[in-house]
């Protein structure tokens, strides 16, 4: 099953893979924010976990419906159901290749777009954390979706509508994280919040995700 | 001992019946080649066989995992070269020999090259090697020789010779000529569904086509 995953890395790191376009648009992102908001710490320091976690998750979106759309389109995926891996396997390790090319990028890079967004120094291990315990969620959440719109025309639009609103625990409890770090305060609730859901989506969203893959592929 | 047993299968496309009613078995050495119009249900038929969509009536009887499903798309990805394409699917499977695939459908002399670079009819001869990794005794083929040149097509003749010689054995669809002398050819046209001959619902989804 390991090949599959190294498959799908070597696949996004070559030319037309998209690598590297979900951390260009979360710079982008949040370098506009300060033009919108004005450049004020007063202004941004408030502003700037529930900025950081929003841009993340809008990142994250971008590249999800390369996730099997792609294996779709080529016939990858007919051949991947026929193969001896459950495609519950197979769509478990989607989702981690999807988070180690768009999920990991983003937490390497988001200490240095909280500066930009004058996040108090105290706050980036928060950030970081946040952002590694919640984004696995934000993947496996997008395979699912991925999974309910391959073969869709235009299923990209439809997948953000179906995906989005499945984010929004995990942006509720991340940027609580950030906050109460920010200030000082103890973070073990959210913290404790964020990591049962994406313990709970990585255990049970892989056999959703299969079982509408199986309804896509008849 | 009979590698695909098939009774009374009835495949839907699209929430409406195609065939109906066909029934046939397949034992080790043997190939099956399936005829029949445009739209009857033969890539339906096999899409059934291999296990992508459920039968809406009969029963399909093989042991587990002994399928090698072969369709239009070939599942190639551009940026791979043509042996990572073919050992991705032989660590998949966990089957045969990489080197062995690429010497039967000549494509050693391509094996560095990216699949982007490979013409219509290379793809597919890769497309073909991939069933040879699979090390499954039961080839299921649709249309395997579409943009194949006359030489392809006999080396596919003989791959699929080896194969049925190896014990194993193939189901296809296919409109051409493959010069194999053995094996069966099953019309489909006789079973074709009738939609005014009762009214039964082609399966539960039907609601929802």
């Amino acid at each position: 099953m390991i090949v599959l995953l190294k498959r799908d890395l070597a696949l996004a790191t070559r030319a037309g893979g998209g690598f590297g376009l979900a951390v260009a648009f979360f710079l982008i992102l949040c370098a506009m924010v300060p033009f919108g908001v004005g450049p004020e710490t007063s202004a941004l320091r408030p502003i700037a976990p529930g900025i950081l976690w929003v841009g993340a998750l809008l990142s994250c979106l971008l590249s999800l419906d390369r996730i099997f759309a792609l294996d779709y389109e080529d016939g990858s995926l007919d051949l991947l159901a026929t193969a001896p891996i459950p495609l519950e396997g197979v769509t478990a390790l989607k989702a981690l290749a999807h988070w180690i090319t768009t999920g990991l990028p983003l937490i390497a890079a988001a200490p240095v777009f909280g500066i930009l967004l004058h996040l108090p120094g105290q706050a980036t291990g928060w950030l970081i954390a946040s952002l590694l315990i919640g984004t696995p969620a934000l993947s496996m959440l997008g395979a699912f979706g991925a999974a309910i719109t391959v073969g869709l025309r235009r299923g990209g639009l439809l997948l953000s509508l179906l995906v989005l609103p499945l984010y929004i625990p995990t942006l509720i409890f991340g940027t609580e994280i950030i906050r109460r770090g920010a200030e000082g305060g103890d973070p073990t609730t959210p913290i404790l919040f964020l990591a049962g859901i994406t313990a709970g989506v990585m255990a049970l969203v892989p056999f959703a995700a299969a079982a509408a893959l199986r309804v896509n592929l008849r | 001992m009979s590698l695909l047993a098939v009774h009374e299968l009835a495949a839907a496309r699209g929430g409406i019946r195609a065939v109906e009613g066909v029934s046939f078995t397949l034992d080790a050495g043997e190939a099956l080649i399936l005829r029949g119009p445009n739209g009857i249900g033969k890539t339906t038929l096999l899409r059934c066989v291999a296990g992508l969509q459920p039968a809406v009536e009969g029963r399909i009887e093989m042991a587990g995992d002994s399928v090698a499903y072969a369709a239009h798309a070939d599942g190639l990805k551009a940026a791979l070269t043509v042996t990572e394409n073919l050992r991705f699917w032989a660590q998949i499977f966990g089957g045969g020999s990489v080197e062995q695939a690429l010497a039967a459908m000549d494509l050693t002399a391509l094996a560095d090259r990216p699949a982007a670079a490979l013409s219509a009819g290379q793809k597919r001869r890769l497309g073909l090697a991939r069933l040879m990794v699979t090390g499954r005794p039961l080839w299921v083929l649709d249309e395997p020789t579409v943009s194949l040149d006359a030489a392809s097509v006999e080396r596919f003749a003989a791959l699929v010779r080896t194969h049925l010689a190896g014990g194993g054995a193939a189901l296809m669809a296919t409109h051409i000529d493959l010069g194999l002398q053995e094996a069966r050819v099953l019309d489909l046209t006789p079973y074709r569904a009738r939609p005014g001959r009762s009214r039964r619902p082609a399966g539960f989804n039907e609601a929802f086509a």
